[in-house]
């Protein structure tokens, strides 16, 4: 399977995520974050934030509240179970809060392959801003597919 | 928190070394960060493509660098992260994260420190490798 070029350029439906702290509680749970800034308003306060800060990495899951976020790779002929993470990148412009209506705007940048197509590559570039408009970050993501079918 | 002005080439961050991964912290996890591909949770799915078990999400693994980071400086000073996974994180892997500042460089007035991050799982195996740019 190789995935048509053509869909370099393709802007991916945008996706919207209202940050709240319980849903960022539970996120420093399962990263077992010890830090109180991050699960604690008073602490968070104390240490010059208006509230308990996003992570750094939280950001990631906005794109991931779309109800199906991995249709784009499945409309290309991608079957997820061979999908892995190849690389990710952040740059940040601004700290999220609860209360922030985060909007995640991807779009593919490119698709290549390695080993004689045993290895696909698709590069996305995603950017996440506040409903305002506001800057918050850039994402980049490397999505690696395993074709187990093709001999390198 | 590290005072700015000590921070060198050579300035290793305080490692954090981070239990074992349970199945119960892979489901958390899946729940919190939105990403339930069954590969990390179902062991039938992961069955299904020859693998022994699941394994962990990547980015549980950058979250772990990330504290490595906050745990060092305020968020704030975060100017960009990125990392390259290396190999997969099995169910009951021990993270070890560490950092090593290799640059320091001034931009746009102010003083920069380009960490080199790592992974690491106790039998040796490098899962992560990134690096970090920090406003010190």
């Amino acid at each position: 399977m190789a995935i048509d070029t053509r869909v370099i350029g393709t802007a991916l439906p945008t996706t919207t995520l209202t940050i709240d702290r319980g849903r960022l509680r539970f996120f420093a749970k399962a990263i077992g974050e010890t830090d109180p800034i991050y699960t604690d308003v008073e602490a968070a306060k104390a240490a010059g934030h208006p509230d308990i800060p996003a992570p750094p990495t939280f950001l990631f899951s906005v794109e991931l509240e779309n109800p199906d976020p991995f249709a784009f790779l499945a409309s290309m002929g991608v079957d997820l179970r061979f999908v892995l993470h190849g690389e990710q990148a952040f740059t940040y412009h601004a700290i999220a809060y609860p209360g922030d209506e985060l909007v995640a705007s991807p779009r593919i940048t490119n698709v290549y392959t390695k080993k004689g197509g045993a290895l696909e590559f698709v590069v996305k570039h995603t950017a996440i801003t506040r409903a305002d408009g506001t800057p918050i970050a850039e994402l980049n993501s490397v999505i690696v597919i395993q074709n187990p079918g093709v001999k390198p | 928190m590290t005072r700015a002005e000590s921070i060198v080439v050579g300035t290793e961050l305080p490692p954090l070394q981070v239990g074992p991964i349970s199945r119960l912290t892979l489901a958390l996890f899946a729940g919190a960060s939105g990403d339930h591909n069954p590969m990390h949770v179902d062991l039938d799915a992961a069955k299904s493509v020859g693998l022994p078990d699941v394994f962990a999400h990547g980015m549980l693994s950058m979250a772990y660098l990330g504290r490595l980071l906050t745990n060092w400086v305020p968020q704030d000073r975060i100017r960009s992260y990125r990392v390259r996974f290396a190999a997969i994180t099995p169910v009951h892997g021990e993270p070890s994260c560490t950092g090593l500042v290799t640059h320091i460089e001034d931009v746009d007035g102010e003083r920069r420190a380009t960490v080199e991050l790592a992974v690491t799982l106790a039998d040796g195996t490098t899962t992560l490798t990134g690096d970090a740019v920090v406003a010190v």
